[in-house]
Parts: structure tokens; C-alpha cells; sequence
């Protein structure tokens, strides 16, 4: 079976047929990352942009390492936005990468729905590595593809978000893939960071720790952004670890199974405290190790590429 | 020179007319638009007539509220090209907001604007002046003098009167003068950092949200100081169920208060924007359809008093990048008159009541000439082919921008000659 897709923009355009079928690829491409030699030739003579014009490390890093053990050449293009505003437009920017012929064009941006206007304007394949508060399907796709593997499944799973839901495109897509994949999703924060009507994306809110965590299989807690305080949305630190760190009390309400994920980078001892972000059911760093193989299943299933 | 308008249906608001007449102009003014027809001894050699049978005479209408860009930000639009557009779109009259650079806060940038329009001879210009010096929201400007000058309402448009206590000035002072003004009602501590309507769509799209409430209750606020001071104000492009009802609450309560909507808030709704589509995006933003479905009723039971197109030229500089980056605004001269005659076909309105809306009403609230046929008013009129299909292709409007979200729409219902001050200044007959 192929991706019959040109771009990767967002959870919102895939089908459970297709999520299905990017997770199974990845869970294939694990094993190349544990060989001696590191490396396939599926891309050779491929061209992967990375185009990052909001700053990341690991997201950047994931994918420039999934592009090289397929073979592909990737090229990091880093841009602050502030530049661009200034300079060069995105779309005289879109045009100059597309001359080069690239196969995959990687974009990060701040700005919501910039991989779209990107993938309007130009023939190459677009993967959205994250575009404002809107979504972040790799990441989404790399937390569906640990809770499958450690779960077995995704269907009637309790999943707790917990966080700042209202600014977080990695809520937005895990949102949009939980439910759609069957799963019950619970959203938890402070009233200020939950968006307005996400109930009509069939989710349940909650705004105690206690009662959002209560009975959870999975529970993904989202990293704080302290400056958020300048701007009300929550009143210290001091109250927002008070009410919504995930500790080892009130984990306990949870499944005793139950799983702990983060997209990274965590806050010790704001959204999460260092014994249950260190502790055996931390899936942290699985995270991050399936995040280079749902890439590398993107690129591969993108620029179409034969094993 | 005299002109002869026969066998049109005349729909003239001011006086309830609606019915088939002809309409005499001569010299500038109208000479004769009554049950008497028009009789051999008033036609002379020099008379033009123009056989207009299944075609309707309205008096010309009234944009209360565009921006022309001129001075500053000529390569959007200039006094010329916005009011060839406004003739285009059947306007005779259009009302310019003072958003310019400068802004236009001084006798200086409104004479300038007066003496653009002359030189451009199309439509009637009416500068709005703005409230405070620079539209800053601490000093106010000049009423006396603007309004001497030619100004005919002041606004600070798209900046907010934020400070209540120069509202509650700008509200008293210009009532003095018996001159209106126009708020823009937005709260920007509530509006802050937003880019669309807040409601499910801006919470999957991850933009942060305009909340309806931003303009409800700056529209109580200044129906508030309104009714204190007994004075007047006018609501400008009205979005939120929440405004119609205020609005609506005041009325009744006797508070003088009037207000315009544009056709955007009726027939477009925050679904636009799932697309990033830039050429949607404009403040205050597209809403809901609980929102647009209260429009139509405040227009229905005249809550709403006028519709006006908030035409905002921009260029592609400002509109072809990333949404967030994009300037908020949509040209309307030239889709206002069809896009507003859904209205009549949906049943909403009657033609007559769209046309008080679009002429009659506004003429009024500015206290400008026009808005009627009455003999002895000046020869503004419009006709429009009620049946003329056509599709709205931006590439070939006359203002300079191309920013409109109707382009490519179907529509039926075209301006087929705009007259103003008894000249013809557009004609596709």
C-alpha cells in the first residue's frame, strides 16, 4: 500500500487506513537504527529540506538523522521569522527552494498554516514539522505509534492531556489522531489555556489534575511555557506545579499500568516531577526513539521509495 | 442639458416609492420623478433619453465607510482608482475613513483629500476625520475646523477610542456640532494578538482568537455614554449577535443610536478561514453563523440601519504571505451591491429596504446630499439590471487591490449606469 498524499500538513488530512499504515512502516524502520551500520539506500539520490524558521533542536535533529540513514541528502535551512518578515517573503523563499529541486521539503514555522501556503505553491512533497499553535503530525504520529506498540492498541484507551492545550499544536494533532483511532480523550489545564469549543472535537475537559488523570492508561503531560505568566494565563509557577505537576501522588489515581509520555522539552518539577519523568513508566525517551522512525516512514512513504 | 430616465421601476426610499416612473435630470438636479409623466413640453432638443424597461432607478448609493488610501499608501488605492471603483459599484457617494498617512486628523490632509476627489470627478468623497491627533486615543483633533473643512464624521476607525473619557468628549463635542461619529468598537485588551473569530475554528486552526464579546462590550460602552450624555453614535460594521442585541436594546429604550453592518458579516462566516485564505481575513473578523443569522434579522427589523463595504484595499505585499503576517481587510465597492441583493432573494428584505439600507439611511446619518429622487435633490442615481447574471472576477475591478473572497462568485444583479450630480460616470448598458 502507498500514501497516496503529496503532503503531510496535518493529522486532520489523514485517514485511520493511512495513520495505520505510516505507524506499521515506522515500527519497520526501528530495527535500522539499532544495525551496526546505520544506513539504507532507500533515498539514495533523494533531496530532503529541512526548512526551520522557528528554532528546534529535537525535531530537526529527528529528521535530519531519519533523511540520512534512508541515504537522502538533507540540507538544514534556518531562518529566524523576524528575517523573513523583513527580508525575503515565504513565498519568494518557497520558490527559490523549489528551483533547487528538492524532493521533501521539512518545514517548521510559527506561524499556523504555513506548510499550506508552502505546499500551494510549490510541486514538491511538504512535511509540516510543526506550524504555530495549529499541528504537529510527526509528533502526534511518534506518540500514537508508542502507545500502540506499548498498548497494542489505541481504541478504548483513557488518555490524559494535560498542559497548556490552548497554545499546543502537539495537543492539537494528538487530539485529532486519539479520536480518531478510538481512543477517549480527556484535556486538563488552567481555564485560561483551554481553547474555546474544544468539546465539539469529542473531548472531555477537565480542569483537576485528580479527576483528568483518574482511570488514564496513557498520560501526556505538555511542556509550560513560563512566559505565559506575563500574559495571565496562569498566575505563578508556583500554583501551575501546585495544580497540574504529575507527581508520584497523584499518578496513583491512574491505571496502576499506566504510562507517562511528554513531547519534550520537560520543566522538572513544573509539569512534571524528575522521579516519574526518570521512572519505569516513563515513555520519554522511547518517544523520541520512535520519532526518527515515523520520519523516516514519512520520507519513505512520500518520495516513494522501494526497499 | 437635460436627461431622461423612462420606463424603469423607481424604488426611492425617502418618499416610499416603488412603482414605474420616469425621471427627468436637468442641469445637475433632478427636475421631475413623479406620477405626473413627464410631458413633451419638458423635453427639449439637448435631451438624452435612455429607455430603461425591466431595469430599476434607485438614488444613488451611499458607501458609508471605505478607506482609499490616499495619502500614504497610494500603490493600495488611490482617491481616483477607489472612486471608480465606488462608481462602478453603483456608489455615488462614499465616505473615506481618516487611516491614512498622515492620518487624517488636520484641515490640511482634508482638504488634500477634497482636492483629490475634484481632480478625480467620479463619486462624491466625504473624508472622515479622525477622533484623536494620529488616532491616538488621548487628544482630541480639530472638530470644529475638520468639519468646516469638509469632514463629515469623525472615527478613529481600526484604532479604538479606548480611553472612555474621550469618547465621552468626542461624543459631546461633535453632538454640538451636529456631526456623527463612528466607533469602531473593539476592546484590544480582549482583541489582543488575535487573527480570527475565537470559537471551534480558531481552536483547530491554533490561532489565537477574536472573542465576540471584544465588540460587545465596547458597543454597550459608548450605547452607555450615548444615553448619559444624550447624544448619538454610530455603530460601525456590526458582527456579533451580541452588538444586534444591544443595539436593538437601545433603540427601544430611545438611546440615539445607529449602525451599519457589512455584506461579509452576513454571508461569510469564520469557516472561510479553515483554508488560511488571507482574502478573509479583516477586523472584526468573520463570525459565526449564530452571529450571521442575527445580522440578518437586525437588518430585518432595522436594527441595523446600514450596510456599508468596509472596502480595505491591500496588495499583494501585504496579503500573499502567512495568515498570522497578513493585513486584516477585503476591497467591497464593487461586490456590495450584488453580494447585498442575496438579501433580497433569501427574502430577508425587502429591494426597497436594501436600497434604504444602501442609500437612504446612510445619506442620513452623515447628513450628506443624496439618498433621494425628490425633485430638487442633486442628480445622484444608480441603475441596476436586477436580472444581469455575472461572475466577480477580481482581475478586472477598478480599485488597484484584488482582496476581495468573492472572487469568482456567481452573482445576479449589476450597476449598469452610476450618475452623480447628473453626469453619467459609469455606464455598461
Amino acid at each position: 500500500m502507498k500514501l497516496s498524499k503529496k503532503d503531510i500538513l496535518g493529522i486532520k488530512e489523514l485517514s485511520q487506513d493511512e495513520i495505520h499504515l505510516i505507524l506499521d512502516t515506522a515500527e519497520s524502520f526501528l530495527e535500522v537504527s539499532t544495525r551496526k551500520i546505520k544506513k539504507v539506500p532507500t533515498l539514495r539520490g533523494k533531496t530532503v529540506i529541512n526548512f526551520f524558521v522557528e528554532a528546534s533542536t529535537r525535531t530537526r535533529t529527528s529528521f535530519e538523522i531519519a533523511g540520512k540513514r534512508l541515504s537522502a541528502d538533507t540540507v538544514n535551512i534556518s531562518a529566524s521569522t523576524s528575517s523573513l518578515v523583513k527580508g525575503e517573503t515565504l513565498t519568494d523563499t518557497a520558490k527559490t527552494l523549489e528551483a533547487m529541486n528538492p524532493d521533501i521539503i521539512v518545514i517548521r514555522h510559527s506561524a499556523a498554516g504555513a506548510p499550506h501556503m508552502l505546499a500551494r505553491l510549490v510541486r514538491q512533497s511538504i512535511i509540516n514539522a510543526g506550524d504555530g499553535a495549529h499541528e504537529h503530525p510527526t509528533q502526534a504520529l511518534l506518540d500514537m505509534m508508542t502507545i500502540r506498540m506499548e498498548k497494542g492498541t489505541l481504541r478504548g484507551l483513557n488518555v490524559a492531556i494535560i498542559g497548556d492545550i490552548a497554545h499546543s499544536r502537539v495537543a492539537r494533532s494528538n487530539i485529532l489522531g486519539l479520536t480518531m483511532m478510538g481512543a477517549n480523550v480527556t484535556v486538563c489545564g488552567p481555564a485560561m489555556m483551554i481553547p474555546r469549543d474544544v468539546v465539539k472535537l469529542s473531548v472531555r475537559v477537565s480542569y483537576h489534575m485528580e479527576q483528568a488523570v483518574k482511570d488514564a492508561d496513557i498520560i501526556m503531560m505538555l511542556r509550560i511555557q513560563l512566559e505565559r505568566q506575563n500574559d495571565n494565563f496562569f498566575p505563578s509557577d508556583r500554583e501551575y506545579a501546585r495544580y497540574y505537576c504529575l507527581n508520584s501522588n497523584n499518578i496513583r489515581l491512574a491505571k496502576p499500568d499506566v504510562l507517562v509520555m511528554h513531547p519534550g522539552p520537560i520543566n522538572r518539577g513544573i509539569e512534571i516531577a524528575p522521579d516519574i519523568a526518570d521512572g519505569a513508566q516513563s515513555l520519554i525517551l522511547k518517544q523520541v526513539t520512535n520519532g526518527v522512525a515515523v520520519r523516516m516512514a514519512l520520507l519513505y512513504l512520500l518520495a516513494g521509495g522501494e526497499e | 442639458m437635460k436627461l431622461l430616465l423612462t420606463g424603469g421601476r423607481v424604488i426611492d426610499p425617502s418618499r416610499n416609492i416603488d412603482e414605474k416612473l420616469d425621471l427627468l435630470i436637468e442641469n445637475g438636479f433632478i427636475a421631475r420623478c413623479d406620477r405626473n409623466s413627464v410631458a413633451s413640453a419638458d423635453i427639449s432638443q439637448d435631451t438624452q433619453t435612455l429607455d430603461l424597461t425591466d431595469m430599476i432607478i434607485v438614488p444613488g448609493l451611499v458607501d458609508m465607510h471605505t478607506h482609499l488610501r490616499e495619502p500614504g499608501h497610494e500603490y493600495k488605492e488611490t482617491i481616483l482608482t477607489g472612486s471608480e471603483a465606488a462608481v462602478t459599484g453603483g456608489f455615488t457617494s462614499i465616505a473615506c475613513m481618516p487611516n491614512t498617512k498622515p492620518v487624517n486628523d488636520n484641515r490640511s490632509v482634508t482638504e488634500f483629500i477634497l482636492k483629490q476627489a475634484a481632480i478625480a470627478d467620479m463619486a462624491r468623497v466625504y473624508p472622515v476625520a479622525a477622533i484623536s491627533r494620529n488616532s491616538e486615543g488621548t487628544l482630541l483633533t480639530e472638530f470644529g475646523d475638520l468639519h468646516e473643512a469638509g469632514a463629515v464624521a469623525y472615527s478613529d476607525d481600526g484604532l479604538p477610542v479606548m480611553n472612555s473619557r474621550l469618547m465621552r468628549s468626542a461624543l459631546e463635542y461633535a453632538h454640538s456640532l451636529a456631526v456623527p461619529v463612528i466607533s469602531h468598537c473593539e476592546d484590544l485588551n480582549l482583541s489582543k494578538g488575535g487573527h480570527m473569530n475565537e470559537g471551534i475554528i480558531s481552536t483547530e486552526l491554533g490561532l489565537t482568537g477574536i472573542p465576540s464579546v471584544a465588540e460587545d462590550v465596547m458597543v454597550e460602552r459608548d450605547i452607555a455614554l450615548a444615553a448619559f450624555t444624550n447624544t448619538s453614535v454610530h455603530i460601525a460594521h456590526v458582527s456579533t449577535a451580541g452588538s444586534v442585541e444591544a443595539i436593538r436594546r437601545a433603540k427601544d429604550k430611545g438611546v440615539r443610536v445607529t449602525a451599519e453592518t457589512a455584506p461579509h458579516y452576513f454571508t461569510l462566516t469564520d469557516e472561510f478561514l479553515r483554508s488560511f485564505s488571507t482574502n478573509a481575513k479583516m477586523y472584526p473578523p468573520l463570525r459565526s453563523h449564530e452571529d450571521t443569522a442575527a445580522i440578518k434579522q437586525g437588518l430585518r427589523d432595522g436594527t441595523i440601519d446600514a450596510i456599508a463595504s468596509d472596502h480595505a484595499p491591500h496588495s499583494s505585499i501585504e496579503k500573499d504571505v502567512e495568515f498570522m503576517f497578513a493585513a486584516s481587510g477585503i476591497i467591497g465597492m464593487e461586490t456590495s451591491l450584488a453580494i447585498c441583493l442575496k438579501l433580497v432573494d433569501e427574502g430577508i428584505l425587502s429591494l426597497s429596504q436594501l436600497i434604504e439600507k444602501m442609500t437612504t439611511a446612510p445619506a442620513a446619518i452623515l447628513n450628506i446630499a443624496g439618498g433621494t429622487l425628490a425633485a430638487g435633490s442633486v442628480a445622484d442615481v444608480t441603475v441596476i439590471d436586477p436580472r444581469r447574471k455575472w461572475t466577480i472576477d477580481v482581475s478586472r475591478f477598478r480599485s488597484k487591490s484584488r482582496n476581495s473572497p468573492y472572487n469568482g462568485w456567481q452573482v445576479k444583479g449589476k450597476t449598469i449606469l452610476t450618475i452623480v450630480g447628473g453626469v453619467i460616470k459609469y455606464r455598461d448598458i
